[in-house]
């Protein structure tokens, strides 16, 4: 091999001097320029145009949707639809203030009831027991829940909650939204909490903190931003839902503050529920508030997303 | 033990509880993870007021060791110790011993530089605020912070993020918080061996000058770091006669004799960096 080598150097070397200094001789340049007909690079361009196609494609029903509510309900919106109740049939003006009320009461106190059990069980799970038979089932449970139909929600939430109380309410809506939140806010947490770095909880640990201390100065504080994220994810799910509302919370024409008295075991108005009430009704005002609702809650549920999404970006680290 | 030749007569097993100069009295028979034997026969004092260094190759279980120490390992599943760890004579693995509480007066620095995601100030108010420290905060983080070699870089940024520091200062600032509680005893597990040598020599005069105020015991692979900034140094070496890697305690005595004058032929061989 060596002498091989010595010897197609040796027999190198009679050429001219300059090509010899050449390190680049015998390297064809012309072959490194980007051609089309080679089918390799053929096959990698057409591959990116199609995977742009399809992603304007993905675009297209997000943005048809807001074109079409901004189009049919955008000249709607006006200082009275946010602040005026629902019109009568034959009325024209009108607004849809209590179902915004209604929509942020009824998902703020579901939040109220999911939010605590959610992130201690999530300290539970990727902290306290993580390897625990009861963790591992939570986990599971968690994660069926995720897809569960919202329709069984409202059903779970009319037996437990109208039926023991007599009747339709902003409660029973909020335990119905909470069902569908908690998986969510659950799962993210606990993946937020696994999330900080194994060095951080060892140095809370070396430092002589209790567990609770830990979690409670070191591990929450550092997963806020991701906690959040889901958070905002599960509000912007659980704002649009319409079928465990019908089951529970109903509609109202009223306002939930009804002579300074908050009235949460009396039938709520929601956006989703107007919405559905209103777009089926023979009466051209009340399905262009129909619109214009949709409008509303699209946007809400938009800001809600923007929201977790900028929170998720903003973190340290 | 056959192996475990102790050259140094100042670690006699009786002299443990007898000497008050003795701070931590370590004494490992066996420490298992689950059904692996880890360590066995590592009987090291840790002295006031002194540096003790201990060396090794990889895998020979130095930083498990140096973990006992606080009983850091408690946190590793199937972590088992036969033997004992003495604080001030007291066995800091007895069954009335609350683990955290063993924490607080032995602090660690860890390998690689672990400040919390929050500002400078709060990293070294941690452990303040950990005990209920009622008194001037303010002045013990600065105090904290001087004695680090770091408040001339920091003070003008206490409010910027701890992470948003260099390695080194990284690593000053984690031994600030350690020392703001004013532990007795300061665990440092290979602290410069993410750090580039500028900072690891920032770091070595730190330790040094900490030593009169705190008893200090270190890991560390870099052999010169040892013989520059111990004044006792245990050399550990992997035991693979059982079928798994168990780590030991070949040598421990005064930093000088054991760069100089080894007794054991593995000393001798991994001093001269015949095997690593």
């Amino acid at each position: 091999m060596t002498s091989d080598v010595v010897n197609s150097k040796a027999g190198s070397r009679p050429d001219s001097n300059a090509e010899a200094l050449d390190p680049f001789h015998g390297v064809d340049f012309s072959k490194l320029e980007r051609s089309l007909h080679r089918p390799r690079t053929f096959m990698s361009m057409l591959f990116t145009v199609i995977v742009s196609a399809m992603t304007l494609f993905a675009l297209i029903p997000l943005f048809s949707v807001l074109w079409l509510l901004v189009w049919r309900g955008g000249h709607k919106l006006s200082i009275a639809a946010f602040t005026q109740l629902p019109p009568a049939p034959l009325e024209q003006s009108g607004g849809f203030g209590n179902a915004i009320v209604g929509t942020l009461a009824i998902c703020g106190m579901a939040l109220l009831i999911s939010l605590p059990i959610g992130i201690l069980s999530a300290i539970f799970l990727a902290q306290a027991k993580p390897e625990n038979r009861l963790a591992s089932s939570v986990r599971f449970a968690g994660k069926v829940l995720t897809g569960f139909p919202s329709i069984l929600a409202g059903v779970f939430a009319y037996g437990v909650v109208v039926i023991a109380t007599g009747g339709y309410s902003a409660l029973a809506g909020a335990v119905a939204l909470s069902i569908l939140m908690l998986p969510t806010i659950l799962l993210t947490s606990e993946d937020a909490i696994r999330m900080v770095p194994e060095r951080m909880k060892e140095a809370a640990i070396g430092m002589g903190a209790t567990d609770t201390q830990t979690v409670w100065m070191v591990l929450l504080p550092a997963a806020v931003p991701r906690i959040l994220t889901g958070v905002m994810l599960a509000i912007a799910r659980a704002a649009g839902e319409t079928a465990p509302l019908l089951f529970t919370a109903l509609f109202s024409n009223y306002w939930l503050m009804w002579h300074g008295h908050l009235k949460l075991m009396q039938p709520t108005a929601s956006l989703a529920v107007l919405i559905y009430n209103f777009a089926g009704m023979p009466f051209a005002n009340l399905v262009d508030l129909a619109w214009a609702a949709a409008l509303v809650l699209v946007v809400m549920v938009l800001i809600a997303n923007l929201i977790g999404q900028s929170l998720a970006s903003r973190q340290v680290q | 033990m056959p192996s475990t030749e102790i050259a140094s007569p100042e670690s006699s097993p009786a002299n443990g509880k007898g000497d008050p100069s003795v701070v931590m009295d370590c004494n490992i028979e066996k420490l298992y993870y689950g059904s692996l034997k880890a360590v066995r026969d590592t009987k090291i004092p840790v002295r006031k007021n002194a540096i003790t260094a201990f060396i090794g190759p990889s895998g020979c279980g130095k930083s498990t060791v140096l973990r006992c120490l606080n009983r850091m390992n408690d946190m590793i599943r199937g972590f088992r110790l036969e033997g004992h760890v003495q604080f001030r004579g007291q066995d800091i693995y007895g069954p009335k011993v609350d683990p955290v509480a063993v924490r607080r007066y032995i602090g660690m620095v860890f390998q690689q530089p672990n400040p919390f995601a929050t500002s400078v100030y709060n990293n070294v108010a941690f452990g303040l605020q950990l005990n209920n420290f009622k008194g001037n905060k303010a002045a013990k983080v600065e105090e904290a912070l001087k004695s680090a070699a770091l408040w001339d870089e920091v003070k003008d940024k206490l409010n910027a993020s701890g992470l948003s520091l260099s390695g080194g200062q990284q690593q000053r600032l984690c031994i600030a918080r350690a020392i703001a509680t004013e532990p007795e005893v300061l665990l440092l597990d290979e602290p410069c061996s993410a750090l580039d040598p500028v900072a690891t020599r920032s770091i070595e005069d730190l330790m040094k000058q900490l030593k009169d105020r705190f008893t200090i015991a270190i890991v560390t692979h870099n052999l010169q770091q040892a013989q520059r900034v111990s004044d006792k140094t245990g050399f550990l070496y992997v035991d693979t006669s059982e079928g798994s890697r168990t780590g030991y305690l070949v040598e421990f005595g005064d930093s000088n004799q054991i760069f100089h004058d080894p007794k054991q032929k593995e000393t001798q061989q991994y001093i001269k960096g015949e095997f690593s």
